[in-house]
C-alpha cells in the first residue's frame, strides 16, 4: 500500500499529517515513511530514530577525456540540454543541466565520454518503534528533483514489501518533481487550507491527479479559517474529504517546535483517526 | 532597472500575501512578476484583467510515426527514462515518463522518430488595480520546464519595466532549491526572504540562503508569525547576524491575512492596522537598501 501526501500549495501541511499520521499508524501497523520533498525535507525534524544507513546518491555525469577526444562536436549536437559544448579546442559539460541520457556518451565515435557518477544528495534511513523512515536530501546548486526521488522510491521498494503501509511526504506544486513523486501511488491524499489560495492550488492538484489517472482525497487543513468554498468544490467534483484538521494556534506552535501535534491536541487526533481508519480500510482491501 | 526577488525556501510563510502587500504599497513604481508558476497565487490577490495571453513553448518530446516503425526495439533499449514501452506490439511514448533527450530519435535506423515542442503553459500581461501591470504564467499540469517559464516571465516583466519607464520589478519567486528558484534569482539586485519561526522555517531558510549565497546579493528578511516561537526566533535573528542579511522585520501570526484573502484583499487594503505600518516601514527599508546598493555601485 502506497500513499503520497501532496498539495498544490505549500505549507498547507504535507509535512505534518505525514509525520503524524506514519507515528499513529506505527501504534498498530508497520509503516514506512519516506519524505520525497528533496529540496527542502522537513519530516527528519518531527520524526527521529536510529540511523541505519546512509548513502551519497549520484547521477551518471559525462566525463571528457581530452587525448581521446577528436573534438567532431557530435556530443554537441545530440544534447538536446545544452550540458555539453564544444568551446574552441574544449568540450565542456554543465552537470546541473545533464538529465543522464547517455546520448552524448554512447554516441560519441571516439569514446571519448565516459559517464562518471557525480554526487547530487544523499539518502538516510532511520529506524524507530515501528517505523522505518527514508530522507533524501538534494544537495545545494543541484537544480533537479527528479533523479533522487526516483531513486528513493526505487530503495523503498527493493527494502519493503506489500505488508507495509508506505507513506510518501511529497514536494508541493504541480510540475515535474510531483509527478516523479505520486506516479506509483495506489492513494494520493491532497491536503489544503480553506482559502482562494488553497482551493486555487487545490483545482490545479485535483487536474493533475485526474490526468495521471490517480485514485485521490483531499485532507482539510486549518479548518476553521476562511470559508467554505473548498468544501463546496469538493461537493460539485465528487471528491471524498478524508478529515478536517482543526485551525488551532497550539498546533502551529507545537509544529514549530518540531512535536507531533495528536498526543498534544485531542480534537486533531479524532481527525487524524479518520484518515487512519481509511487507510486501514483500502490495505485491508489490497491484501485480499 | 532594479529587481526585488521575494522567497521562501518553505511554502505557506506568506510570501505571496506580503509580496502583494508591497505591490499595493509601491502603485504604478512597480511591475509585478509572478513566478511561483508551479501553484501561482498572486491573481487572487491583485485582480489582473487578463489583458494579453499567449502560449508558451519549451522542451521537446518524442513521437513514433508507426508506419515507419520496424520494432527493432533500438529506441526502447538506449531510453533511460522507461519511456518507450510496449504497449499492443507497438512502441509507444509515455509522455510523463519522457525527458526529451532525443537519444531515441538519435539512434532511430527508419527515422520513424520525431522530436515535438511542447506546449508546457501559458503566460499573460495585466493590467492590475494597483495601476500597474503584471506578468503571470500557468504551467500545465505535470509540465517540465518551469524554470525556463520563470525566465520568460521575468524577462517579459523586464521589457514592459523598460518601455514603461518603471523603475522596479517585484518578483515572487518560486519554493525550493531547484531550477525554477536559480531562474527566479537570476538577474535580481535585492532577495527579501520570508520565514516562520519554526524548526522547518529555519532548515529551509538555511538551505535556500546557501543557494541565494552563490548569486551574491544583497538579502533582508522577514519573520512572519513571530509570536509563534520566540526561542526559533532568536535562532533565526543569529542567523541573520551571522550571514551578514537584514532584519527587515517581525510580524505577529495574525489571520487578518487569511481574511483579507477570503475577500481577494492584501493587508494594505483592509483598513489600518499595525501591521499595514509594519509592512509600510518593511517597504521603506527596501527602498533604503536598493538606494544604498545604487550607492555603492
Amino acid at each position: 500500500m502506497k500513499i503520497a501526501i501532496a498539495s498544490g500549495k505549500g505549507g498547507t501541511g504535507k509535512t505534518t499529517l505525514s509525520t503524524n499520521l506514519a507515528h499513529f499508524l506505527a501504534t498498530s501497523e508497520r509503516v514506512v515513511l519516506a519524505d520525497l520533498d528533496v529540496e527542502e525535507p522537513n519530516s527528519g525534524l518531527f520524526i527521529r530514530g536510529e540511523l541505519q544507513l546512509r548513502e551519497d546518491k549520484f547521477k551518471q555525469i559525462p566525463n571528457w577525456l581530452k587525448e581521446e577526444c577528436t573534438l567532431c562536436g557530435n556530443c554537441q549536437k545530440v544534447c538536446n540540454f545544452h550540458a555539453i559544448i564544444k568551446l574552441g579546442k574544449q568540450i565542456m559539460v554543465f552537470p546541473e543541466l545533464c538529465h543522464s541520457c547517455f546520448a552524448c556518451s554512447e554516441l560519441c565515435p571516439a569514446k571519448a565520454l565516459p559517464m562518471l557518477p557525480q554526487k547530487m544528495g544523499e539518502l538516510k534511513h532511520f529506524i524507530l518503534a515501528g517505523i522505518d523512515f527514508i530522507e533524501s536530501k538534494l544537495d545545494i546548486g543541484q537544480e533537479q528533483a527528479v533523479p533522487l526521488i526516483a531513486q528513493t522510491w526505487e530503495y523503498v521498494d527493493a527494502h519493503f514489501g506489500n505488508d507495509r503501509i508506505k507513506l510518501f511526504d511529497s514536494p508541493p506544486g504541480t510540475s515535474c518533481p510531483v509527478i516523479e513523486a505520486t506516479k506509483n501511488a495506489d492513494l494520493v491524499i491532497l491536503i489544503t487550507e480553506p482559502t482562494p489560495f488553497g482551493l486555487h492550488d487545490l483545482k490545479l492538484a485535483v487536474e493533475t491527479m485526474r490526468e495521471l489517472k490517480k485514485n485521490f482525497a483531499v485532507v482539510i487543513n486549518r479548518f476553521g479559517i476562511g470559508n467554505d468554498d473548498v468544501i463546496d468544490y469538493c461537493g460539485q467534483e465528487g471528491i471524498e474529504i478524508l478529515a478536517k484538521l482543526p485551525n488551532d494556534r497550539r498546533i502551529a506552535e507545537l509544529y514549530s517546535r518540531g512535536e507531533l501535534i495528536y498526543p498534544k491536541i485531542p480534537a486533531f487526533k479524532a481527525e487524524l483517526q479518520k484518515i487512519a481508519d481509511y487507510v486501514l480500510r483500502l490495505q485491508i482491501r489490497s491484501s485480499k | 532597472m532594479k529587481e526585488i526577488v521575494v522567497i521562501s525556501g518553505k511554502g505557506g510563510t506568506g510570501k505571496t500575501s506580503i509580496t502583494a502587500s508591497f505591490a499595493l504599497l509601491g502603485e504604478k513604481n512597480v511591475i509585478v512578476a509572478d513566478c511561483d508558476v508551479d501553484a501561482a497565487d498572486m491573481h487572487l490577490l491583485l485582480q489582473p484583467d487578463w489583458h494579453f495571453s499567449e502560449e508558451f513553448f519549451s522542451g521537446v518530446a518524442a513521437e513514433i510515426d508507426q508506419g515507419k516503425c520496424i520494432k527493432c526495439g533500438k529506441c526502447a533499449n538506449v531510453c533511460r527514462f522507461h519511456a518507450i514501452p510496449v504497449i499492443d506490439k507497438k512502441y509507444v511514448i509515455n509522455n510523463l515518463n519522457c525527458e526529451g533527450c532525443g537519444y531515441c530519435y538519435q539512434i532511430c535506423p527508419r527515422d520513424a522518430i520525431t522530436m515535438v515542442e511542447q506546449n508546457v503553459g501559458k503566460w499573460f500581461v495585466s493590467n492590475i488595480k494597483t495601476g500597474s501591470k503584471m506578468v503571470h504564467a500557468r504551467l500545465r499540469s505535470g509540465a517540465d520546464n518551469s524554470g525556463k517559464l520563470v525566465a520568460k516571465v521575468k524577462n517579459e516583466a523586464r521589457k514592459i519595466a523598460e518601455k514603461n519607464g518603471v523603475g522596479w520589478i517585484l518578483v515572487d519567486g518560486s519554493p525550493g532549491i531547484g531550477c525554477p528558484v536559480v531562474s527566479s534569482l537570476s538577474g535580481a539586485d535585492l532577495v527579501v526572504l520570508v520565514t516562520e519561526p519554526s524548526v522547518s522555517g529555519l532548515h529551509d531558510l538555511e538551505r535556500v540562503y546557501e543557494l541565494t549565497k552563490k548569486f551574491h546579493l544583497p538579502s533582508g528578511c522577514i519573520i512572519n508569525k513571530a509570536d509563534i516561537n520566540p526561542e526559533v526566533v532568536g535562532k533565526i535573528k543569529t542567523f541573520l547576524q551571522k550571514e551578514n542579511i537584514t532584519h527587515l522585520a517581525d510580524l505577529p501570526y495574525d489571520e487578518t491575512f487569511t481574511k483579507a484573502m477570503t475577500f481577494g484583499k492584501t493587508i494594505i487594503e483592509s483598513g489600518e492596522s499595525e501591521i499595514k505600518n509594519t509592512l509600510q516601514q518593511i517597504w521603506k527599508k527596501i527602498n533604503n537598501l536598493l538606494t544604498d546598493e545604487r550607492e555603492k555601485s
